[in-house]
């Protein structure tokens, strides 16, 4: 039956992970707009052509 | 009342981007009209482009110089103001966060989060469509605050900088905190019910030594729970006993805490596995209701006072020249220029220049003014014409506007979304369950002490008040969410009990009942010619009489002609010149060149529009009737509102309409006119103290004190990004006909709340007689505190929606 006691540790480190995922998005504001992203992610992704400049997405080319 | 004059525009103009309705008149570009600066550049991309590769054709390095230095904005460069506006700086770079009240589309967001390509030195911009704002991060030394706004003006998205954004509080991370507190309940309640399993399916096959380890386990996850999740029921619950008044949350406190000793009391005498599932499940239940309950609408803006209204900065003369002054650093004794449609921002003397003083948004009256050099203009008049030069002779926080303010308020309203039926039914609760829990002691202590303890600690557990505390955010929250699909915005779920318990409603009329601005104008006699027209609008366009005004607008644009030799007569009319023609404008008498005679001379039989006459060289020609224009379903509206409550009219204005309202809605209506807005607060008061609820309707600053002395103030407003003064609830114009279905609507919510109160009673009762005799066991609490909250929460959601729908709401 021991082996129930690894068990039960491992399920509250995964659900651990879920909660520690979620207090990080809502700490960097991921909750605080919940209307501008939905318009924002159909605008199409472009190339960025400033180096130094931080594009508002991040590229993913 | 709106703060520009409406210009009708004969056909609906709409955006060839985007589709929307163009406002104004737009923005033109290849025969093409656009909506917006956005939707242009968007076009223009498009179509030199045939794609969207904005960034390797578009950029222009260096244009940020090329863009026109607005001396308007020449204050942001005091570094004091700069400061204040900034949200950060570190020397290197800054954020900066602006509303611009322009964006309404998706290709505003598209431009203006591409900011950086137009100008190097930002770095980034953030739009948050909802609340209008934007955030731009910059590098210091590259850019400042004010080329930021130059840049975003010449875009077409001026930002509004107001008096308020200087002394902004930074947000509260309010939200955040409870959107931690219900993961980390949701969290540590799913583990502990999971953890609970094995107790309750069959504790003789657990091992002791595994059950044990379950128990202590599930004690650390409730420790959280009840330290920090918990916390603001506490808090709350404290702060309520401190003013001696028992709130809701009041036995909630209890029950959880109850919940939690003797929890920790059974499981480290092991004595049985604790009620710690139902302890974290009810704190979740709790918290969602809180987080259904905080809906707002964040880009309406209820708390706005007259620093909203206020601009920033000021023109000062000086010395010969002009200076733009941050108003924190005026002082009485400065002069100041104000230019058209600017408004004062303090008491002053005039000294120089030909003033028209618009204090609509002071007293309602929708005349300006004259005045002459020597008169004392108000803070909040806003001068329309050419410029004129005052001399300050009181400080801003002094002036009468500012005052007139500060002394409205003399109730506090419940600010927090704290339910008035909650907390009274609340009270009630918590002395019966003390009583019973009294009873419940004198019956077993003297016959078995441990079956008291367990009795005791089980009434206070199973009458935890949880489902009453979740009937009225799930109802009023619901009811929330119906009004705002509506065009209806409240302020909390507080409004909605407000609302429900009304039973007089107070009308403004100017703006309110009327449409702002909007005269209907028809001219009666021949139509008037090409060149006749002209000639008219030549010499109305030389008064500031509203009626000059409106016929001006109606007119449109006309050729420019010269009025020599202008007279106007106050009271009378106007003359001049124009093309060697006499045109008069004015009463019948004058317009016919008689001698002025007595008012009483004009239309007492057709009191309904006011007439202008017109004549050219002596001739009348006609008249132009103008007329105020009325909402429409307005009479619909208060035939169904007269059969449930007390209906008052309040106007600024004189009592012209009075015969004609009369006639529209006979009897209906209890009038009052000339009334000032000090006047407006104190019958909305003298209506309170004779124990009347008093829901006020209007739109302007004017009616700010009532808006906010009645028990309900609902603001009229014709575009919801505008502005509306302080108030409870914003309605959108074209929803005002539905008034009556939203105040039965609140009642009927009230009376679901209460049906849904009934319903937790009867589980109440359930668990009172398991806990009476002392043997509520943590199975029976598991179950039964979740389906009471459950069923709660399901009826009065479905509940609300039927009722919606039935009335046509959803």
């Amino acid at each position: 039956m021991s082996v129930i006691v690894v068990l039960i540790g491992f399920s509250i480190l995964v659900a651990g992970g879920f909660l520690i995922a979620f207090l990080w998005a809502v700490r960097t504001g991921q909750y605080d707009d919940r209307h501008t992203p939905s318009i924002r992610m159909l605008f199409d992704d472009t190339k960025p052509r400033h180096k130094h400049n931080q594009p508002p997405t991040n590229g993913d080319r | 009342m709106s703060f520009q004059d409406h210009v009708d525009i004969a056909e609906e103009l709409t955006c060839f981007h985007c589709g929307d309705r163009v406002k104004d008149a737009g923005i033109s570009q290849d025969d093409k009209v656009f909506c917006c600066a956005g939707c242009k550049v968007v076009y223009e991309i498009l179509q030199q482009n045939s794609l969207y590769d904005y960034y390797s054709l578009q950029t222009s390095p260096g244009r940020s110089s090329t863009f026109a230095r607005d001396e308007r904005f020449a204050y942001l460069d005091d570094p004091a103001v700069a400061r204040k506006l900034k949200d950060f700086t570190d020397g290197k770079t800054g954020t900066l966060t602006l509303h611009v009240p322009q964006m309404h589309c998706s290709s505003c967001i598209w431009l203006l989060e591409r900011l950086y390509v137009i100008d190097r030195s930002i770095a980034q911009s953030r739009v948050d469509f909802l609340k209008k704002q934007i955030r731009i991060q910059f590098s210091e030394g590259e850019t400042s605050v004010r080329k930021i706004v130059e840049l975003l003006s010449s875009l077409g998205y001026e930002p509004r900088i107001t008096l308020d954004d200087v002394e902004k509080k930074i947000p509260s991370p309010g939200s955040r905190s409870l959107y931690y507190k219900v993961g980390i309940a949701g969290f540590c309640s799913a583990n502990i019910m999971l953890l609970s399993f094995p107790e309750y399916l069959s504790a003789s096959n657990v091992e002791s030594q595994l059950s044990a380890l379950f128990r202590i386990l599930n004690a650390l996850l409730a420790l959280p729970v009840f330290f920090y999740c918990a916390s603001d029921f506490f808090l709350s619950a404290f702060a309520g006993l401190r003013k001696r008044v028992i709130t809701i949350d009041v036995p909630l406190a209890l029950g959880i805490f109850i919940l939690f000793a003797r929890s920790l009391y059974d499981i480290f005498t092991q004595a049985g596995p604790g009620f710690l599932d139902s302890l974290s499940g009810l704190v979740f239940f709790l918290l969602l209701g809180r987080l259904f309950q905080s809906k707002t609408y964040e880009r309406l803006n209820f708390e706005r006072d007259y620093k909203s209204y206020f601009p920033l900065a000021v023109t000062v003369v000086g010395d010969g020249n002009e200076r733009v002054v941050p108003l924190s650093a005026i002082s009485t004794g400065n002069r100041i220029l104000l230019r058209n449609n600017e408004i004062s921002p303090a008491d002053a003397v005039l000294i120089k220049g030909k003033a028209f003083i618009d204090y609509s948004f002071v007293t309602g009256e929708s005349r300006p003014v004259q005045a002459a050099p020597g008169t004392l203009v108000y803070a909040g008049g806003r001068q329309v014409g050419s410029a004129i030069e005052l001399e300050i002779v009181k400080s801003i926080s002094q002036s009468y506007l500012t005052q007139l303010w500060n002394d409205a308020p003399s109730t506090v309203k419940p600010g927090t979304s704290v339910s008035r039926l909650a907390n009274t039914v609340g009270k009630y609760f918590t002395i019966v369950v003390l009583l019973l829990s009294a009873l419940a002691a004198a019956i077993w202590l003297p016959v078995d002490p441990a079956r008291a303890w367990n009795a005791i600690t089980g009434i206070l557990i199973v009458a935890c008040p949880c489902a009453i505390a979740l009937s009225t955010p799930f109802t009023f929250g619901t009811a929330l969410r119906i009004f705002g699909r509506n065009g209806f915005f409240l302020k909390n779920t507080a409004v909605v009990e407000s609302l429900a318990r009304a039973d007089s409603v107070v009308f403004d009329k100017t703006g309110t009942i009327t449409h702002a601005g909007g005269e209907s104008i028809r001219f009666v006699g021949p139509a008037l010619t090409a060149p006749e027209r002209a000639m008219v609008s030549a010499l109305v366009r030389n008064s500031h009489h509203p009626l000059s005004r409106a016929i001006a607008a109606d007119l449109g644009s006309q050729p420019s002609l010269n009025a020599e030799d202008f007279v106007e007569e106050a009271g009378h009319g106007l003359q001049a010149l124009v093309d060697s023609v006499r045109v008069r404008i004015g009463s019948t008498a004058f317009a016919a060149g008689e001698p002025a005679k007595a008012a009483s001379n004009d239309h007492p039989s057709a009191p309904v529009d006011t007439r202008v006459y017109l004549s050219f060289n002596g001739r009348t020609r006609g008249f132009f009737a103008v007329r105020n224009r009325y909402r429409e379903g307005l009479a619909g509206l208060i035939d169904r509102l007269s059969a449930g409550y007390k209906l008052y009219l309040l106007s600024g204005d004189t009592e012209a309409e009075r015969a004609h309202l009369d006639q529209r809605f006979p009897g209906r209506l209890t009038m009052r006119f000339r009334q000032s807005p000090a006047e407006k607060l104190s019958f909305v008061r003298s209506l309170q103290e004779k124990y009347q609820s008093v829901v006020m309707v209007g739109d302007g600053l004017n009616d700010a004190g009532a808006l906010r002395q009645s028990d309900v103030g609902i603001a009229l407003t014709e575009d919801i990004a505008a502005f509306s003064p302080a108030c409870d609830a914003i309605l959108e114009a074209h929803a005002l006909p539905r008034l009556d279905l939203f105040l039965r609507f609140c009642r009927t919510c009230v009376a679901i709340v209460f049906a849904s109160f009934a319903l937790s009673l009867l589980y109440n009762i359930v668990g009172l007689t398991f806990a009476f005799q002392g043997v509520l066991s943590p199975l029976v609490a598991a179950v039964l505190m979740p389906l009471s909250s459950i069923t709660i929460v399901a009826y009065t959601t479905t509940a609300v929606r039927a009722v919606a729908r039935r009335k046509g709401m959803v």
